[in-house]
């Protein structure tokens, strides 16, 4: 074990850094199409800008709505707590955390859901509606997924988990299933592009944008703010899962690896972005279950 | 070795849900393609004498046919139907999937009912070969096409044939080749049917094949509308 004090930089570097992750993307893409593209500290000047400002509230909304940005918010960091970067435990590491970390990410949809329902515009309930829908199968495929690390490291911590699958993990080629998974996961959770159009404001298509129409001034910053920082959780889940063993590395290695690793995953998914169009409504059930099936495999090569 | 094994086996499984989910055929046809191929490099890793003639020649024989010679006989046959290009199903790509977990995980059960009379087979071996067979199985009753029936047939095959490599290593070449013959005439004689089928039907859905009643049927009321009869 490490000492606390790296994990605490770890975690002020992902509070610090995580906006960036969006810009990176942004500028990839971008540069794919020719263009110069946006700064890549946008991230940053739009939640200072709308942190500045006043927020709307309609008369029809109730404490839900106000609620549900702030809990995203400290739902996600909580999340943050429990993940372990570059081979170092995370701030808070205790046995079962993987669940923990599971239900966090659940309880801030749940609040954005409710919080969009609470608007009442059927506009919003769409969006509210498909989220949830998705998540029923995000969310079987994240936990057998860890739970065939779990088994693998026989540890029930992610800390224990991540970063120590190693070259004997990945001869039995679980790791290499589950990372696959997540990286759809990670897609998926963050409204990338396959399942999710970021930049699109077309009703038909909308998932998660449409869900956060009505927030305006700092309720929608902690929203962006809160999606930059998933991006970073599920981006150290997913390196913390592919990467070998690293525990005996020396500090410089470790860190380089993972905050390379982040920033590498940034860019595959910009190339991911241009390069494929967003699939139709009905074929994203069919990707996720199919990363379901990728962590059930994993789950049974582990335990066969 | 036995690494590389596993990740055949792995791939083996993988390709299983692609069939499953796939929403194309000719995306169908490469997958089984890719399955055949990787159930062409099993024989020479699993076989504990190392390289031989006969696994050299059984090896090269079962991927030019299953991952070449099939594949172009397939596509061929799906360039002439030419407004066809998705597949239609009973049961759609999700429930399939979710099917084929629950097949996945129950083939475990078997694996363990029925082990290996050795143990020199991998351990996934069993539950690999229940899986590619009943999924072979299922894409026969839940795809609705002929096309893809031929698809299920082949990955049937594959189940099967991934038998004979785990189960019986020093199997004759006569017998091995015999029954790549007689996939090949199977292949070969469907790909025609098709064909046929969509040129007298204007489409290759076996459902439709439920208006040829309309002929039994005329057959019967003939007398009644013939006085001569």
């Amino acid at each position: 074990m490490r000492s606390n004090l790296s994990s605490m930089v770890h975690f002020l570097l992902a509070l610090i850094v995580a906006p960036l992750l969006p810009g990176i993307i942004n500028r990839t893409k971008a540069l794919m199409a020719g263009r110069n593209g946006q700064p890549l500290l946008q991230a940053y000047f739009d939640i200072f800008k709308l942190i500045r400002k006043g927020a709307v509230y309609s008369r029809t909304t109730s404490w839900l709505f106000r609620a549900g940005p702030m809990v995203n918010l400290a739902t996600i960091i909580v999340g943050l707590l429990l993940v372990p970067f570059a081979g170092s435990p995370a701030l808070l590491a205790f046995d079962g955390d993987l669940i923990l970390l599971v239900y966090a990410l659940g309880l801030a949809r749940f609040f954005i859901v409710l919080a969009a329902l609470d608007t009442g515009s059927s506009f919003e309930g769409m969006g509210a509606s498909r989220e949830v829908t998705f998540a029923l199968m995000v969310e079987p495929a994240l936990l057998v997924g860890l739970f065939a690390l779990s088994r693998l490291s026989q540890s029930m911590s992610l800390s224990g988990i991540l970063y120590t699958s190693g070259v004997t993990g990945w001869s039995v080629g679980a790791p290499a299933l589950v990372a696959g998974a997540l990286f759809v996961l990670y897609l998926a959770e963050n409204s990338r592009i396959p399942v999710d159009d970021p930049n699109t404001h077309l009703e038909l298509t909308m998932i998660h944008e449409v869900m956060v129409l009505d927030h305006s001034g700092p309720d929608f910053a902690f929203i962006q703010y809160g999606g930059a920082l998933k991006l970073w959780l599920f981006g150290a889940l997913f390196i913390g899962v592919a990467s070998p063993n690293i525990t005996d590395a020396s500090i410089w290695m470790r860190e380089g690896f993972a905050i390379g690793g982040i920033a590498l995953l940034s860019i595959a998914v910009g190339v991911v972005e241009s390069s494929m169009a967003r699939l139709r409504l009905l074929k994203v059930p069919q990707l996720l279950v199919g990363a379901g099936a990728l962590s059930v495999l994993a789950a049974i090569l582990v335990l066969g | 070795m036995n690494d590389l094994i596993s990740a055949i086996v792995v791939l083996i499984v993988i390709t299983n849900f692609l069939l499953l989910g796939a929403g194309w055929l000719r995306a169908s046809i490469r997958i089984v393609a890719l399955q055949g191929f990787a159930l062409g490099l099993l024989p020479l890793l699993v076989n504990q004498d190392g390289l031989t003639v006969r696994l050299a020649i059984i090896a090269t024989l079962v991927i030019t046919l299953k991952g070449i010679v099939f594949p172009r006989l397939l596509l061929r046959s799906l360039r002439e139907l030419s407004s066809v290009r998705a597949i239609t199903y009973y049961v759609g790509p999700m429930p399939s999937l979710l099917i084929g977990i629950l097949v996945m995980s129950s083939s475990l059960w078997w694996g363990y009912v029925l082990p290996l009379p050795d143990q020199t087979g991998h351990r996934f071996a069993i539950p690999m070969v229940f899986f590619t067979i009943v999924t072979g199985l299922f894409l026969i009753v839940a795809r609705r096409q002929a096309l893809m029936q031929i698809i299920g047939y082949l990955t049937l095959e594959n189940g099967i044939y991934a038998v004979g490599v785990f189960f019986a290593q020093s199997e004759s070449m006569l017998i091995e080749i015999g029954i790549l013959l007689d996939v090949f005439v199977g292949v070969f004689i469907m790909g025609i049917m098709v064909f046929h089928i969509s040129r007298e039907f204007d489409n290759i859905e076996t459902g439709q094949l439920r208006t040829l009643r309309d002929w039994i049927k005329s057959r019967k009321e003939l007398p009644s509308k013939d006085p001569q009869a």
